[in-house]
């Protein structure tokens, strides 16, 4: 194989792969202050490319409003989905809470359908125009989209936790949430803004891939098994490790597909059992978090 | 200072804290005494509000808090130096010292967390030495230490303590009851649940027998030290006083 033709495959990698990065980003936070699997974060991304569509065709909103719009709605919903579906049950089991997830994943993707229809919705390019020519290999502007707002999205939030006192709080209930309530941290408000914070990643991701490849009601557990098995791969309840896991991710799908384009999509799912049977803890997370 | 009357706490439908009172003032340092299971730790986490009150009232300075969640209760001068010290492991000893003072912000308070910090150090040093070393990486006095200091920079009015000696080594234990008896002189207040009786009664001013979720008997350290059921029980001196 060429190597214009191989940069061109990492390329693609790196882009579905920084998708799959903010999405694993989701299940991590949320993972960190709840121990649950949101499995409703594939919705808040399909919401986020919906409501990016609804605000710039039927309201009429240029796209430059229309995109932060989306964004910040979507957030709006996650809380509302933390207050309504997992509030009520916070001191329930697990289980409970991740059927609760999945039941709210459901009623989201309904409601998108009842509210927006059953086509596929499409969304201009950010910035139209030819692909970038680099080294031989094509760069469609949205990818430099994508990769922009991803590298904003992982810059912010690893500043908001190395360097905020909110940042040091979702740290602590990440180690122990127990202690962190005795330390005077409000932990169920670090569960609201994680889920606003996961709302708002799945968003971003949402409205910065719609361009290429349209919306419809039902992406939404599709991309969550990829976001999912980004974060499995890489190590789940770590930021750092989502993002490689996102990204390798990304890149073994494009390695599968010379060999057979229809393969790709089962790569995600053979990749999340192979590590929970080889390595349950990630790649990239040394030990396995001590539960106390 | 803390007051504790007729508390009714425990997990499941039977009790575990059957109607406790307990009083501390500060500068003063109370212990409880009792088996497994009598109910010590469940009164403190219930004192400190990490489980829920069925009855009864905690006050501190006059003021209610029995319905005050755990993480107000830090702000209002109670704090949990739980079982197990539950540390955030992973992060350093200055970072966990730093989410003790989690509740003091703004530019007044900064100064006053920062002398807090120095003071914690000035009682332990070894936690200066190790300020940049993540939390689980410290030995089990070491980790004690940390817990303590960690409270500490709440600015507590009153500290519970749940079992500090559990699995350390004697000179260890020394160390750390020293430690609680210059933060007791300087007027902390002080609840001190221990599995070594003798040791705990000898630390503290007053002491309470705690049985099935009751107080059994109260009285001063010293006078708890001499009493025979006491000591046939609690101290293991069950050899003494056959002999």
């Amino acid at each position: 194989m060429e190597n214009a033709e191989l940069l061109q495959l990492a390329i693609a990698g790196l882009k579905n792969g920084s998708i799959y990065a903010l999405l694993a980003l989701g299940f991590t936070i949320v993972y960190a202050a709840t121990n649950v699997i949101n499995f409703a974060q594939g919705e808040f991304f399909m919401l986020g490319g919906m409501f990016a569509v609804f605000a710039f065709k039927t309201l009429g909103l240029p796209l430059i409003a229309a995109v932060p719009l989306a964004v910040v709605a979507v957030t709006g919903v996650g809380v509302l989905f933390e207050v309504l579906a997992i509030r009520p049950r916070r001191d329930g089991d697990q289980m409970s809470l991740v059927i609760i997830t999945v039941g709210g994943s459901l009623v989201l993707s309904s409601l998108a359908r009842h509210l927006f229809g059953s086509d596929a919705l499409p969304l201009p390019e950010f910035t139209p125009g030819p692909s970038l020519a680099f080294a031989g290999a094509a760069i469609e502007r949205q990818t430099l989209w994508i990769w922009g707002l991803v590298l904003i999205a992982v810059v912010a939030l690893t500043m908001l936790y190395s360097r905020t006192r909110l940042g040091r709080a979702m740290r602590a209930c990440m180690q122990n949430r127990e202690a962190a309530r005795l330390m005077g941290i409000d932990t169920g408000r670090v569960v609201m803004i994680s889920f606003a914070l996961a709302a708002m990643l799945g968003a971003l991701a949402g409205v910065a891939v719609t361009p290429l490849t349209s919306t419809r009601f039902d992406i939404g557990a599709g991309i969550a098994v990829k976001g999912f098995a980004a974060a499995i791969l890489g190590g789940l309840g770590n930021p750092i490790a989502a993002v490689a896991g996102g990204l390798l991710l990304g890149l073994i799908e494009q390695a599968v597909i010379p060999f057979s384009s229809t393969l790709k999509d089962v790569v995600a799912i053979v990749v999340l059992l192979s590590v929970l049977f080889v390595r349950p803890q990630g790649l990239f997370i040394r030990e396995r978090k001590e539960k106390t | 200072m803390l007051s504790v009357q007729g508390l009714v706490a425990g997990y499941s439908a039977a009790a575990v804290v059957d109607g406790i009172s307990v009083a501390v003032s500060a500068g003063e340092m109370v212990t409880l005494v009792g088996a497994n299971g009598a109910g010590k730790s469940t009164l403190l986490k219930a004192i400190a509000g990490a489980i829920p009150v069925r009855a009864g009232l905690v006050s501190i300075d006059g003021e209610d808090v029995t319905n005050v969640p755990a993480h107000r209760r830090v702000g209002k001068g109670i704090v949990l130096v739980p079982e197990g010290r539950m540390l955030f492991a992973g992060m350093s000893v200055d970072e966990n010292l730093t989410l003790g003072a989690h509740l003091r912000t703004g530019p007044a308070a900064r100064r006053a967390v920062a002398e807090d910090r120095e003071r914690v150090f000035g009682l332990f040093p070894v936690l200066a030495e190790r300020r940049r070393q993540a939390a689980g990486t410290l030995s089990g006095g070491e980790q004690q230490m940390l817990a303590i200091g960690r409270a500490m920079m709440s600015a507590p009015r009153v500290l519970l303590l749940d079992e500090p000696s559990l699995g350390l080594a004697p000179k260890v234990i020394g160390e750390i009851f020293s430690a609680l008896d210059v933060l007791r002189d300087s007027g902390l207040g002080m609840v001190l649940v221990e599995q070594d009786a003798r040791l705990a009664l000898r630390h503290a001013c007053r002491g309470y027998v705690v049985r099935t979720g009751r107080v059994a008997l109260e009285g001063p350290a010293e006078e708890l030290l001499d009493n025979d059921d006491v000591r046939l029980i609690y101290l293991g001196a069950w050899h003494e006083t056959k002999g």
